[in-house]
């Protein structure tokens, strides 16, 4: 055969495996417009569901009337709380150990919160019936402010958590209060703090933003009544949770339940929660017997699906005199809204925040949180940035800054000093995680360098001097960012959703012929699994990518799996990927010693044949091994080659990145100009360089728009202002600017490829290294902190109490 | 997302569109495109029980020059007004105004006359049209009248148009030639409704200004010509004394609402820094 | 409201059908006639994942409604291959470039995309950002997509070239 001559370095080059820029097997589909998102989705008989919703923030529901919108033709059905009360899918339980209303019940909590699900032959009947169903309403007082939610007089909002004294997460102080969670140690963190020559305190809020993906919400629900089948397509982050959830809550059995993602078009944590529109819709179908989809607009994405953030954060960080920090402590105040979904792992009710030492060696810490209700959207969700980490990431990452101001030292320099030594690997944090590998000055170097950092800063020391003659008008600011993050949830002794441990999966089976199928437990929005995973694969078989079809999705295929958000498929399922490839070669290594009459170990593996050592011509490719394996099996073994591994993680990964961003304000417009933005990131092991690039810019420009402009303006009797993409800040390619993007690898020691995952890693970077280089802008002129969005006029109002403006 | 129900005419002329007008009443709305209109009634704040769509008006299209005087059909979309060798030649304003306005796929719809009927202060074209002194004809049941551009809005969505009449064409005096010219609008994003912006023609003579036409928009319930602003430039040489004058006039009538683009203060702050900049760059332009 | 009847050509077929006025055109399209390409993303006009080319022009087909579109021709991303089947240089260049990742916004992008070319077959960097900017995308940070329209007019202005 020809191919016995071809070197090692070309036989890896067409297996098109780890490391290379692999073309994406999804784009021959996506761009000839023949992706399958759930809209495409078309059954016969199919009805459509739309819901009405509250305009209210906090109101009783005194009566609805349905008769006009029940006689409009067309209309097949008009639900209400009061009809799902007999099935008890009124409520629903959340991810948090809360439960969420499904249709109102007496009472509505946040403004377009959904009170009656109309279920009409086409959307227009539909949106016509909706519009033809009176509800009255008696207005409540809302609550809005958080920092108002456990005051005494604070209206009572959740009428059903009424003498509930605790909650799935401990005591509870107040009727609007969640949980309390604490970790570190506070006795010592108090004492650190109290001894410390130096500590800088700082106020820093997170704001409430939305994941805002381009596809909303939806799903198709067909219940078959004769075989007493239910089928789900929808937008789910997490398939399997999904119908493990579904069978429990409606009693059918979960081998009777089947629940398929198609074509996701963006999650970024907004598709993982279990929404009533769901539960609606498969309440429908099951009544009416026919296929129900309900596929929910932008306003209502905007309005009633799950947040992100809104963390108000007190920080004290303690240092010795030449910024060496002591201690940190901080306590968040988190808006989870009117019901708490927050999309955590059970037992961290407030994610993993506890990453909150960041980067730095911090010999003791001390965070609690508080969670409270407000008349808001119900949520939160990890807004592409893992569990709480973007809050955790943006709090050190400000406070540091705070620090380095106090002690008027450069914010490269303050890190530096404090950054974990590549030596003290893996890391045992003050707040109890295990960071697995990082080399931070290697990073920190590096970017550095790249930018040209000494240059910067003293190109902004003439600037400013320019600035301070009244030369410009515009001021120059240099953000560092230097993150570590933690994903890839998790080790199921502590890492569960709902009971359900967070391992995952990949099964595969070799076909005679030497092509692949490979299925996994996670499901891809736009990450490229498709490509990346067959690209692990094809390392560990030896057989080319192109042969190798990975699918997602479908929970009767599938094996179960945890899903795909907080950046865990490639710690994860990508290891299960790799666990389950060397399962199958193995195998195929004891067929080889069969076919070649030698013992295992007298083999030796060659990029896709395994040869015997020291008689390289006497080899098997994995080709001929896998139609082998169907007719010419050892004695005593199986024929077939399949494999299936679920992978329970020994510990999450760690990816870390040295982020920096120069921009110039214009003090008279309050615009930000980015000019340049720089981001390092090491995510170990790199699959795909081209889909990292890619994930990299991606998050970075949700980054940008997250620091620069995006909230949820809710005013104070609880509207929502910004309900679409008029004032819901999502940028063009126009405000977008360049990224330039490197890397540094440091291999995760216990991830089988030493691949730690990246999706997340620029949102949780991005928002810091944006926000810090705004605040530097105005550093040396006593501005300590100024909150996000640094919007025109949030920046102008800064530049103003600086006495900078004229009139 | 859906709109209500309506009935939908496509007159082949003008006449025609008129009668339809006429006999629908308050139950009629005109259509040009669109891109105000369908938005609105997709979220069921416009609910017109009949629909009269313009496109097929040839009477309505096409942009020309008599003496003195430059006519645009008011169903010419931004596309057509940016492309128009004519206008970047003696107007260019509004070319510059154009790429200001939405993005490039509402502006291959989006009218002139949509822009200027509307009636919404966000809407760009208006300042322009007054600093320009334009025309509006209009023409309606009763016959064809002229309006000053200067007259015609009167408040949010309200205008000097009577029921049944439709805004054909627009008359724009030739600015001088060497003009000075600027519209600067400050926004969050491509798309966006002006946080501020500000039209400004400028006439020089031997350094020397000897005309000057400042108008505002989104800073009021109706687009404003800031003509008090524009008298402090007469008669000087722009210097920035008589720059910042003008700015600060033209704050003074101004009367924005709050909204997420930032605080009143905010607003009339950075509509005194468009009129600056918008002023400085006609300046640099004017022969 | 009583239907009235439509006529227009979509990806070069034509098609006949009674529609209600208020029918919006990405709904014809999606619904009626089964092309899914153009998407819905957000109900204000903003988003762009609706584009179709009618008429020679960049439409945001949600923002139309079908009976204004009787009479038009309409081009979406699915007639953009050639007759034998071959992918249009931008669907080509899209992939080799990586300028999508959840597809969603891509089929508005590449039509949009197509007939910026024609209107500008070689637009600088910027250009093409103020071209494609009624097109929104959430995972790409547009980088890739601006790299890939460069490189799709490289493409179609030597095959130009080499025609000559």
């Amino acid at each position: 055969m020809t191919t016995e001559t071809e070197s090692a370095q070309a036989r890896t080059q067409k297996l098109e495996g780890l490391g290379t820029r692999r073309k994406r097997v999804e784009d021959v589909r996506f761009t000839q417009g023949k992706g399958n998102y759930v809209d495409d989705f078309k059954l016969p008989g199919m009805l459509f569901g739309d819901f009405v919703r509250s305009p209210y923030g906090h109101a009783r529901i005194k009566s609805i009337n349905k008769d006009a919108a029940l006689a409009l033709p067309g209309v097949k059905a008009v639900l209400t709380a009061e009809d799902l009360r007999p099935l008890k899918l009124h409520w629903m339980p959340t991810l948090a150990g809360d439960v969420q209303a499904v249709l109102a019940d007496e009472k509505v909590l946040f403004q377009g919160q959904e009170v009656a699900f109309v279920v009409a032959e086409d959307r227009y009947v539909a949106a016509d019936a909706v519009d033809l169903i009176e509800v009255e309403y008696e207005d409540l007082p809302a609550l809005v402010d958080p920092n108002q939610s456990m005051a005494a007089a604070a209206p009572v909002l959740r009428d059903d958590l009424a003498g509930k004294t605790s909650g799935a997460h401990g005591p509870r102080k107040h009727h609007n209060h969640i949980f309390t969670w604490e970790v570190g140690d506070a006795a010592g963190t108090a004492r650190a703090i109290s001894d410390a020559p130096v500590v800088a305190t700082e106020r820093i809020v997170y704001q409430r933003v939305h994941p805002c993906p381009l596809e909303t919400c939806g799903c198709v629900a067909s219940m078959d009544k004769i075989n007493g089948h239910l089928t789900v397509w929808g937008t789910f982050q997490a398939p399997h949770a999904v119908r493990t959830v579904a069978s429990l809550i409606s009693g059918i059995p979960e081998h009777k339940i089947r629940i398929v993602s198609p074509d996701i078009g963006g999650g970024f944590g907004n598709k993982v929660g279990v929404y009533p529109g769901y539960i609606c819709s498969i309440v429908a179908s099951i009544v009416l017997g026919v296929p129900v989809k309900w596929v929910e607009d932008r306003m209502e994405n905007l309005q009633a699906t799950a947040f992100a953030r809104d963390y108000h954060m007190t920080g004290e960080i303690a240092a010795t005199r030449e910024g060496r920090i002591t201690a940190l402590r901080c306590h968040v105040l988190a808006d989870h809204g009117a019901f708490d979904a927050c999309a955590d792992p059970t037992k961290y009710p407030a994610g993993f925040f506890s990453i909150c030492t960041g980067s730095y060696d911090i010999p003791v810490a001390h965070v609690r949180v508080d969670g409270v209700y407000t008349n808001k959207a119900p949520g939160g969700v990890a807004y592409r940035c893992s569990f709480r980490v973007t809050e955790a990431s943006y709090f050190i990452e400000r406070m540091i800054d705070v620090l380095a101001r106090k002690l008027s030292m450069d914010p490269a320099e303050a890190r530096r000093c404090n950054l974990i030594r590549k030596e003290q690997f893996p890391y045992q944090s003050a707040l109890g995680w295990e960071y697995d590998s990082g080399d931070y000055l290697t990073a920190l170097d590096k970017a550095l360098n790249t930018v040209g950092y000494a240059g910067l800063r003293d190109e902004q020391r003439r600037h400013r001097e320019a600035f301070a003659r009244g030369e410009t008008r515009k001021l120059m600011g240099i953000g560092v960012s230097f993150f570590t993050e933690i994903v890839g949830a998790g080790p199921i002794k502590n890492c569960d959703i709902l009971g359900l441990g967070m391992f995952d999966s990949c099964e595969i089976r070799v076909h005679p012929t030497g092509s692949v199928i490979a299925r996994l437990g996670t499901i891809s929005q736009g990450q490229g699994h498709a490509t990346t995973f067959a690209q692990i694969l094809a390392s560990e078989l030896g057989i080319p990518a192109e042969n190798i079809t990975v699918e997602e999705g479908d929970t009767d295929t599938a094996p179960y799996g945890l899903g795909t958000y907080g950046s865990r498929s490639t710690p994860v399922a990508g290891a299960a990927t790799a666990m389950a490839g060397r399962k199958i070669r193995a195998k195929a290594q004891m067929i080889a010693a069969h076919l070649l009459e030698v013992h295992d170990d007298d083999l030796e593996w060659d990029v896709d044949r395994f040869r015997v050592k020291g008689v390289p011509e006497l080899s098997k490719t994995m080709t001929e091994l896998a139609f082998a394996a169907y007719n010419n099996v050892p004695p005593g073994m199986e024929p077939g080659l399949e494999a299936v591994s679920y992978y329970d993680p020994p510990n999450m990964t760690y990816p870390f990145g040295a982020y920096v961003c120069v921009v110039d304000v214009d003090v008279d417009s309050g615009v930000t100009e980015i000019r340049r933005f720089y981001a390092l990131d090491d995510c170990g092991t790199r699959i795909n360089p081209m889909i990292i690039e890619g994930q990299v810019h991606g998050g970075l420009t949700e980054a940008l728009a997250i620091a620069m402009g995006q909230e949820m303006a809710y005013d104070e009797i609880g509207n929502l202002q910004n309900a679409s993409l008029l004032d819901f800040f999502l940028p063009t390619a126009v405000e977008t600017p360049s990224w330039e993007t490197d890397f540094t690898t440091t291999p995760s020691p216990h991830h089988p490829i030493g691949a730690k995952g990246v999706g997340e890693s620029p949102n949780v970077g991005g928002v810091s290294a944006f926000s810090n280089a705004v605040n530097d802008a105005f550093a040396h002129l006593g501005l300590t902190h100024t909150q996000m969005p640094h919007d025109h006029w949030r920046v102008w109002k800064t530049a103003q109490s600086l006495g900078l403006t004229t009139a | 997302m859906i709109p209500a129900p309506f009935a939908y005419h496509r007159p082949q002329s003008l006449p025609e569109a008129i009668g339809l007008l006429a006999q629908h009443g308050q139950d009629a709305r005109v259509v040009a495109g669109g891109h105000s209109l369908i938005p609105m009634m997709k979220l069921r704040l416009a609910k017109p029980e009949q629909l009269v769509d313009l496109q097929d008006l040839s009477e309505l299209r096409g942009i020309r020059s008599e003496p003195g005087t430059l006519v645009i059909g008011a169903m010419t979309t931004q596309h057509e007004l940016i492309g128009s060798e004519l206008l970047a030649v003696s107007c260019p304003v509004i070319r510059e105004t154009s790429l200001l306005i939405a993005d490039p796929q509402v502006r291959y719809c989006g009218t002139l006359g949509g822009n200027l009927a509307n009636g919404d202060p966000g809407n760009d074209m208006p300042a322009v049209m007054l600093a320009l002194g334009a025309i509006y004809r209009v023409q309606g049941p009763r016959g064809e009248r002229d309006i000053p551009a200067r007259d015609f809005y009167r408040g949010i969505y309200s205008t000097a148009l009577l029921d049944g009449e439709i805004l054909t064409t627009i008359r724009i005096p030739i600015p001088a030639d060497r003009h000075g010219w600027a519209y600067e609008k400050q926004k969050r994003k491509v798309g966006d409704y002006a946080t501020a912006a500000a039209a400004v023609i400028v006439t020089m003579a031997a350094g020397i200004c000897s005309l000057a036409a400042i108008a505002l928009t989104n800073l009021a319930d109706t687009p404003l010509l800031a003509q008090h602003a524009g008298e402090a430039l007469v008669g000087t040489a722009v210097d920035e004394a008589a720059i910042a004058e003008a700015a600060r006039r033209a704050q003074r009538i101004t009367s924005p609402s709050a909204d997420l683009r930032g605080p009143v203060d905010f607003r009339v702050h950075v509509a005194g820094v468009m009129v600056r900049r918008a002023i400085a760059r006609a300046k640099e332009r004017a022969g | 409201m009583a239907k009235m009847h439509i006529k227009l050509k979509v990806n070069n077929r034509d098609v006949e059908i009674l529609a209600e006025p208020r029918l919006l055109l990405i709904h014809l399209l999606r619904e009626e006639l089964g092309i899914t390409g153009p998407h819905i993303g957000c109900d204000t006009s903003h988003c762009g994942a609706c584009t179709v080319d009618m008429n020679g022009k960049s439409v945001k087909s949600c923002t139309v409604f079908a009976v204004q579109a009787s009479g038009a021709e309409i081009t979406t991303v699915e007639g953009l291959a050639a007759a034998d089947g071959s992918l249009h240089p931008l669907q080509q260049a899209f992939r080799e470039h990586h300028g999508l990742q959840c597809g969603f916004c891509t089929p508005g992008m590449i039509t949009r995309a197509y007939r910026l070319l024609q209107e500008n077959p070689n637009p600088s960097e910027a250009e093409i950002r103020h071209g494609i900017s009624g097109n929104l995308c959430r995972c790409t940070g547009y980088q890739t997509i601006v790299r890939a329209i460069r490189a799709a007019a490289e493409h179609m202005s030597s095959a130009r070239e080499a025609a000559e």
